[in-house]
């Protein structure tokens, strides 16, 4: 995994933010031109302008931790430690993808990182996250879950049902409130009541903390603090990262219903070059972080290249991995 | 526990004595639901909680989203939960989680995990319960690719077939019919497992093809029973599990009688039923006889005559019979 360790010295630990925010970046603009060429079918949501929560938050876990993602995953995944090229292969639906061309961008899962599972619907990675915590507590196993979902979800009965559950039982689960603002196309504060999405966690006896989400390096303090009390058996916590969707709610919505001026603005916020001006601001030359940047691009390139030229899966796939009972009445 | 295998034992503690074997011999198996340290709402996990303690018959609280997405979770990193739901009405509350996630978490990941987790989901009218906790909804579950779905009728089916739904891979709804709680029978003092997808052939006959599960099985006998003092031979299968369904046993049968009723607690419309007969006509070709038998299309009253109309009665099934006859 490319984590950054917690005592590297701070330029280190930035750069390995960094680049994960950077290969995030390019994965996801690879993604969105092989959607526009019609390479990459389906539901393809962007995480452009988030990257810093994802960052921040995998890199204060180990491989044997765990995560749970939702629709808008690809960032989490690379950040947890999944190989961007598998991926990409899996966006093109290709037999060499993570899950065989079988789940696409929607339903991501690298099982071999930990990463148990981008989700389709709504909050439903909630009650997923805490059952595996529920088991790794169960068979004493150690190790922390990551569950990652949108501020939509909060609205959801999972996202209550999930945090009390994590309470309850004490679960060494980190709930991660990615707040981009938007629930889809919506503004979620105006389908929400009430105080939002820490008072809910805190109603429940979860502590919670906010944090500027396009701050890789808030965000990985902050979950750095939040993971060693979970690992010294403080139960649950929330994190509530406050980040901004610079896309649309998927690849292929222009996002009409905010204006243009609040994007731009929110630009100006970019997690990258936010932490990009802060390396140069600690001597960092241009030269060497152009380099990281040149680095990630030409990996994504590969990686679709690589994606492109794979095999379709073969048609028996179809019918692979449904069941063991009753295999081969299809019908 | 207070009761062992080999007396005289019910289709409840069936059940209880084969999950507390299973606990037994696999320390990943663990239930959840709600009131389980309490035994349960119907009694069935009496005791369990003080053999194998609170963590593995773990009291949840009302959320039946998340017994069953958490089991989900469980599940995918290598335990094996029991959901159980109280009543399958209830599990309509974890739709998601069991159609859009138990269900398809090992194809949509290109198998790299499984699912192995059975809901118990207690099924059909009892005690004048009404519109919300009376439902028969296996053809639901049956309809879903990804799931297994278990009805039985006996004490030595009920735990005979949940140790093998238990040690099954594949996420598996096992519905047992609250009716049924208290029938008993004499059990091996081991119960042994019943293989999924295995058909019983409850009596042999010639005539006709009588096809049933669950409590709709006695209801059967008694028609069966009719029928041959009418000098009808009825070959009375129950199908034990929905979904693999034994074809051999069905369709082998109906071969010979040429004549298939299907009989079932579940509303008709839509039901198992209909998907029987119809395999056996697309198997067997045009010229066999049919008949579904099931609940009319209405939600179950309370009214006790009114919930009567709700029910496929013996004399029902003996009118299909002796019409195909």
């Amino acid at each position: 995994m490319e984590a950054a360790r917690r005592n590297d010295a701070p330029v280190e630990r930035l750069l390995a933010l960094y680049r994960t925010m950077l290969r995030i970046r390019a994965f996801e603009e690879a993604a969105e031109a092989a959607q526009k060429s019609g390479e990459v079918r389906g539901a393809v949501h962007l995480s452009i302008g988030q990257e810093g929560v994802a960052a921040g938050v995998c890199a204060n876990l180990a491989p044997t931790d765990l995560i749970t993602s939702n629709h808008r995953g690809h960032g989490h995944t690379i950040a947890k430690g999944a190989d961007p090229a598998a991926m990409m292969a899996e966006l093109f639906g290709k037999a060499t993808g993570t899950c065989g061309g079988k789940g696409g961008s929607m339903h991501i899962a690298d099982f071999s990182v930990g990463m148990l599972g981008a989700n389709g619907v709504v909050g439903a990675g909630m009650p997923i996250a805490v059952g595996a915590a529920h088991a790794l507590k169960l068979t004493r196993r150690p190790g922390v879950v990551a569950c990652f979902f949108g501020d939509g979800a909060i609205n959801r009965g999972p996202f209550l049902e999930a945090i009390n559950w994590a309470r309850i039982y004490d679960l060494p689960v980190l709930f991660v409130c990615e707040d981009n603002g938007f629930a889809a196309t919506t503004r979620t504060r105006q389908m929400s009541g009430g105080p939002g999405a820490s008072a809910r966690a805190e109603s429940l006896g979860v502590p919670a903390t906010g944090v500027n989400g396009n701050d890789v390096e808030a965000v990985d303090a902050a979950t750095g603090r939040l993971v060693a009390t979970i690992r010294a058996g403080g139960g649950p916590q929330f994190l509530h990262a406050l980040t901004y969707r610079l896309m649309g709610h998927t690849a292929s919505d222009a996002a009409p219903y905010r204006p243009a001026a609040e994007v731009e603005a929110k630009r100006a916020d970019d997690p990258i070059a936010r932490a990009r001006a802060r390396l140069a601001a600690l001597d960092l030359p241009e030269a060497a972080l152009d380099r990281l940047a040149d680095e990630a691009y030409a990996e994504l390139d590969r990686a679709v290249e690589a994606a492109r030229a794979a095999p379709w899966p073969a048609l028996d796939q179809a019918y692979a991995d449904v069941l063991d009972l009753g295999a081969g009445t299809w019908r | 526990m207070a009761v062992t295998a080999g007396a005289l034992t019910t289709y409840l503690d069936a059940a209880r004595l084969a999950l507390a074997d299973e606990m037994r011999r696999d320390p990943l198996v663990w239930a959840l639901g709600e009131d389980l340290g309490r035994g349960g709402v119907f009694g069935q996990y009496k005791g369990l909680v003080d053999e194998f303690g609170p963590e593995r018959i773990a009291d949840t609280p009302i959320s039946e989203a998340t017994i069953m997405g958490a089991a989900v979770g469980a599940a995918l990193v290598g335990t094996r939960p029991v959901v159980e739901m109280r009543f399958s009405d209830f599990a309509l509350c974890a739709v998601d989680e069991l159609v859009n996630q138990a269900a398809k978490a090992r194809y949509m990941f290109g198998g790299q995990a499984r699912v192995p987790l059975v809901v118990r989901q207690p099924i059909g009218a009892w005690r004048s319960s009404a519109a919300q906790h009376s439902q028969s909804l296996e053809a639901w579950w049956v309809h879903v690719p990804g799931l297994a779905v278990v009805a039985p009728a006996t004490p030595a089916d009920n735990g005979g077939l949940l140790k093998s739904a238990i040690r099954s891979d594949d996420p598996v709804v096992f519905m047992e019919h609250k009716n049924l709680w208290p029938t008993s029978a004499e059990l091996d003092r081991e119960i042994a497992p019943v293989p999924l997808g295995k058909a019983a052939v409850v009596c042999a006959g010639s005539d006709v093809t009588l096809v049933t599960w669950s409590a709709m099985r006695f209801v059967c006998e008694a028609a069966v029973a009719s029928a041959r003092a009418a000098g009808i031979s009825v070959e009375l299968i129950d199908l034990r599990t929905l979904w693999p369904w034994d074809r051999d046993a069905v369709l082998g049968s109906v071969a010979r009688t040429r004549r298939l009723v299907v009989a079932h607690e579940a509303v008709q419309v839509c039901g198992v039923g209909a998907e029987l007969v119809a395999a056996a006509v697309e198997a067997l070709g045009p010229g066999i006889a049919v008949r579904r038998l099931g609940a009319p299309r209405i939600p179950v009253a309370y009214a006790s005559n009114l919930e009567a109309a709700y029910h496929v009665g013996a004399d029902q099934i003996l009118g299909a019979l002796r019409a195909l006859a």
